[in-house]
C-alpha cells in the first residue's frame, strides 16, 4: 500500500494534521527526522506517517525544519501517541516540540551531550586492540 | 535403608568449595536476547535446577552470581554496578553473550563495550546469542575455577 | 509516608551514592556518569491543562487526582529497571495513594543500542543482522520489514516459494513469541505452571528454525531479494509434528486457566483498553483487537501473498487482560491454519530473486566461474545500490504494526533507518491502563500488553 505524500511549510503543519484528523486518520503511527547535513537546504526532515482504519489509507507528511531555529508545533494535543515520538526526535535531533507536555531525554540519560542520530555526531566506535592481551602459544 | 554412621575427612577449603557449587543463586539480571535464552535454560527442557540454581533471585541480597545477559546500555551501566555492589560477598560474574563480552556487533555510542569495564567478569560465554547449552558450560567452567580456586576471593 | 523534602534529600543522597560508585570503583576505572534522578521525577502537581494535553483532547481524563487528600498520603514508588516482572528492563515511576496507582510514567532507554545508528553503517545486504536484533521476540518478522521496505525500493518482486516460505517461518514465529507472552504473561501473575509449558513448546519451534537459519534465536534468515537458505530436508515431518503437538498443548492451557477461577479473577475487568484510547495512543495488535476493534494488516493492507491464505481474526469485546491473553491464544491457532496451507502450497523453484547484482551466486559456482567470485566478493563487501528515494512498509508482528522506513541516497547504505516498533507506542497506553487501579493489578497490565524492551529502545 503507498502511502500518499503530502509534503507541508511549517506554518501549516499543524493546521493539516487536525485537518487530517476530522477526515478520519485516526492514529498516527510513526514521527521520524531525517537529517540531510549538507545535502539539503532546510537541514531537518520530520516525516509523520498516519493511518486511517476506516478507509484503510496511509497518508505520509513531510514537513522541513530549519537548522537555525528548531522548533516546530508540537501534535500531542491532536494525537496523544506522538508523545513518545517527538521526545525521541529531541532526544535524537535535537528538534524542539513547542507546547509539549514534557520535552525531555528519553532513550539517553539526562546528562548526555548532544543527539546521536545527526549525521555531524560520530558513531562512537571505539576499535578494538589486542596490543596487550597475553600471548598464546 | 540404614545408613552407619560414618566419619569422611576433608579441608575445610574443600568443603567450602563445594557447598558455593552446588547452591549458587543467580540474579536475575535479563536486559535482552539473551534472557530470553537464560529463561529457557531454567524452564522444562534445559532445567538449570541440575546445578542447583533454579531459584532466580529477584533480590541481589539473596543471589551469588549476576549472568549479565544482553547489551548493556550507557544508561544501565550505572543501575548495573549498583546491583553488583548489592550482592553479597563472594559473589561472581558470568557475562552472557557477545554483547555483554565485548559489545558485540554495536560498536557504537550507546553500549558499553564490554561489561568488565564495570565489574570484574568470571567467565565469559560466547555466542549471539548463546544457546543454553553453552550458558550450562559457563556455569560448570565456573564451577570447576571455583573448586580450583581460593576461598577467600 | 515521607513529605516532599525528605523524599527530595533522599533523591540527592541516592545520587551522591551513585557518584561514588561511579569514581571510585576500583576495577577497570571506568568513569559512569550517574544519570540524574533530579530531573527525570514527576512533576508534583500537574494542571488541568497539561492533563488534557497528555491524555489528548478525545479521551477521557484518567488522572483523577483528588484536591481533598494532602501530598503526605502520596508516596513515589520506583519499579525497576531491574525488576523481575517488568520484562526487561522498564522502569516505572508510579505515584500511589494507599494501594491504588494514581500516576506511572514509563521510563525507557535502559536497552539503547543505537541500532538506528548502526543501521545507517551497514549495507543492504548486512542490515537484517542488525534488525533482527530489535525486536529478540520476533526477530523473522523484523527481517521481513527490512526486506519488504528494500525490496519496494529497488523495485523487485521476490519469488513464488521465497514468499511462501517466508509467511511460513514467520507465521511460526508468531507462534513461538506468543507462547512467550502467555508463559511470561502466566509467570507474572503466578501461574508458574504456564511458564514451563509455554516454554517447552517453544522449543519445538526454535528446534525447526535451528535446523533451517543455524540459529535459535536473532536468524539474518530472510535477507533482501529471498531467504538465506532453502528449508530442510524433511521440513514436512517436523511441520506436521509442530501442527500435532501444539494444538494439544493448547487444549492443556485451557484446561489449566479458562476456567480458573484465580485467573480469571486477578484477569477479569481488569486494566481496560477502550478502542478510542487504543487509537489515541496508536495502540496495534492484539490489544487492539482485544477491545473489539478488527483491525489486522495481514487482512487490510497485506504483504507477500498473505491474502490468498485463510484465516480468520479473533476479536474480543471487552478490551481487559484477560481478552488479551484469550486473543493471543485464539491467534495462535490462526497461525496454525496458515501454517498448515503454507505447507500443502509449497510451490518449487528458486527460493532468492534471479538478480545477479542482488543475489551472491552459489558456493558452488565459485569453484569453477571467475566472474561468480567476482560477483560474491563485491555483493559481499560492497553490497548493492539501491536508487533514490524513501518507503514506508508495514506488518502485522505479534504485537502490532512493525513499520521500518528508509531513505536511500543511491548508494549501498541506507541514509536513514527508521523501525517504528509496536511495543514502542503500546507503552504509552501503560498509564491509561494502571491509573486508578492497585499495585497488584499492575504486573497483569504490563504482562499483557507483552512490551519487548529491544524493540522499545532499539
Amino acid at each position: 500500500m503507498n502511502p500518499e505524500i503530502l509534503e507541508t511549510k511549517l506554518d501549516d503543519y499543524k493546521k493539516l494534521v487536525e485537518s487530517l484528523k476530522s477526515d478520519g486518520f485516526e492514529m498516527m503511527v510513526d514521527l521520524t527526522v531525517v537529517d540531510w547535513f549538507r545535502k539539503k537546504e532546510p537541514r531537518f526532515e520530520i516525516i509523520v506517517q498516519l493511518l486511517s482504519t476506516i478507509h484503510n489509507a496511509r497518508k505520509t507528511i513531510k514537513v522541513f525544519v530549519n537548522d537555525e531555529d528548531l522548533t516546530i508545533p508540537s501534535i500531542t494535543d491532536i494525537y496523544p501517541s506522538a508523545n513518545f515520538y517527538e521526545r525521541e526526535a529531541y532526544d535524537m535531533f535535537g528538534i524542539i516540540f513547542a507546547d509539549h507536555p514534557d520535552l525531555t531525554r528519553i532513550l539517553m540519560p539526562d546528562d548526555w551531550q548532544g543527539y546521536p542520530l545527526r549525521k555531524n555526531y560520530g558513531s562512537g566506535r571505539i576499535p578494538v586492540q589486542f596490543k596487550n592481551a597475553p600471548k598464546v602459544d | 535403608m540404614y545408613t552407619p554412621d560414618n566419619i569422611f575427612t576433608t579441608t575445610i577449603d574443600k568443603a567450602v568449595r563445594w557447598s558455593r557449587t552446588q547452591s549458587m543463586w543467580p540474579v536475575t539480571f535479563g536486559l535482552a536476547c539473551c534472557a530470553i535464552e537464560m529463561m529457557a535454560a531454567g524452564s522444562a527442557k534445559y532445567d538449570l535446577a541440575r546445578y542447583g540454581m533454579e531459584v532466580f533471585r529477584a533480590s541481589p541480597r539473596q543471589a551469588d552470581l549476576m549472568i549479565v545477559a544482553g547489551r548493556v546500555s550507557q544508561k544501565m551501566a550505572p543501575v548495573l554496578r549498583q546491583v553488583y555492589d548489592q550482592m553479597a560477598d563472594p559473589k561472581w560474574v558470568i557475562a552472557m553473550g557477545a554483547c555483554s563480552s565485548t559489545g558485540g556487533m554495536f560498536n557504537n555510542y550507546a553500549l558499553v563495550q564490554g561489561v568488565d569495564h564495570i565489574v570484574p567478569v568470571d567467565i565469559y560465554v560466547p555466542g549471539c546469542p548463546p544457546g543454553p547449552q553453552s550458558l550450562m558450560h559457563g556455569i560448570l567452567t565456573l564451577h570447576d575455577k571455583i573448586m580450583d580456586g581460593e576461598i577467600n576471593r | 509516608m515521607k513529605s516532599k523534602d525528605t523524599r527530595k534529600t533522599g533523591f540527592d543522597k541516592f545520587k551522591n551514592i551513585l557518584d561514588f560508585w561511579a569514581t571510585n570503583s576500583e576495577e577497570g576505572g571506568w568513569n559512569i556518569s550517574s544519570t540524574d534522578e533530579g530531573s527525570q521525577k514527576m512533576l508534583e502537581e500537574e494542571s488541568d491543562k497539561q492533563v488534557k494535553i497528555q491524555t489528548g483532547s478525545d479521551v477521557v481524563d484518567d488522572f483523577i487526582i483528588d484536591e481533598d487528600t494532602s501530598d503526605d498520603e502520596r508516596m513515589i514508588v520506583n519499579m525497576g529497571p531491574q525488576h523481575p516482572s517488568t520484562h526487561g528492563v522498564l522502569r516505572l515511576q508510579a505515584e500511589l495513594e494507599g494501594e491504588v496507582v494514581r500516576r506511572v510514567k514509563p521510563i525507557i532507554g535502559y536497552l539503547h543500542t543505537g541500532m538506528e545508528k548502526t543501521g545507517e553503517e551497514l549495507n543492504y545486504f548486512q542490515g537484517p543482522t542488525n534488525t533482527t536484533r530489535m525486536d529478540y521476540l520476533s526477530p523473522l518478522f523484523n527481517e521481513l520489514v527490512f526486506s519488504l521496505t528494500t525490496e519496494k525500493l529497488i523495485g523487485i518482486e521476490v519469488p513464488e516459494r521465497a514468499k511462501t516460505i517466508r509467511i511460513l517461518m514467520t507465521e511460526l514465529n508468531r507462534i513461538s513469541s506468543h507462547l512467550v507472552a502467555l508463559a511470561t504473561g502466566g509467570m507474572d501473575i503466578g501461574a508458574l505452571s504456564m511458564m514451563i509449558f509455554g516454554f517447552r513448546e517453544r522449543e519445538l519451534i526454535l528446534n525447526f528454525f535451528e535446523k533451517t537459519t543455524g540459529l535459535r534465536m536473532n536468524h539474518n534468515y530472510i535477507r533482501p531479494g529471498g531467504v538465506a537458505a532453502d528449508l530442510p530436508d524433511g521440513w514436512q515431518k517436523d511441520i506436521k509434528e509442530i501442527l500435532k503437538v501444539i494444538p494439544e498443548k493448547l487444549q492443556d492451557y485451557d484446561d489449566m486457566l479458562l476456567d480458573n477461577p484465580i485467573w480469571k479473577g486477578r484477569l477479569k475487568n481488569v486494566g481496560i483498553l477502550t478502542t478510542e484510547e487504543c487509537f489515541a495512543y496508536g495502540v496495534t495488535g492484539p490489544s487492539l483487537r482485544a477491545s473489539g476493534y478488527e483491525w489486522d494488516l495481514r487482512k487490510s493492507q497485506p504483504y507477500s501473498d498473505i491474502e490468498n491464505y485463510d484465516f480468520e481474526i479473533p476479536v474480543l469485546n471487552e478490551g481487559d487482560v484477560f481478552a488479551r491473553w484469550r486473543v493471543k491464544v485464539l491467534e495462535i491457532f490462526e497461525s496454525l491454519k496458515i501454517v498448515e496451507q503454507a505447507m500443502e502450497k509449497m510451490p518449487k523453484g528458486p527460493y532468492k530473486v534471479q538478480d545477479k547484482k542482488i543475489t551472491p551466486p552459489p558456493r558452488k559456482r565459485l569453484d569453477e566461474s571467475m566472474e561468480a567470485l567476482i560477483h560474491h566478493f563485491k555483493i559481499y563487501t560492497e553490497g548493492f545500490k539501491v536508487p533514490e528515494g524513501d518507503a514506508y512498509v508495514a506488518i502485522e508482528s505479534p504485537r502490532g504494526e512493525l513499520g521500518c522506513y528508509i531513505v536511500s541516497d543511491g548508494s549501498s547504505k541506507p541514509y536513514r533507518m527508521h523501525v517504528r516498533g509496536p511495543s514502542f507506542c503500546n507503552l504509552q497506553a501503560l498509564p491509561v491502563i494502571m491509573t486508578d487501579s492497585p499495585i497488584a493489578d499492575a504486573v497483569a497490565a504490563i504482562a499483557s500488553l507483552d512490551p519487548v524492551i529491544g524493540d522499545v529502545d532499539r
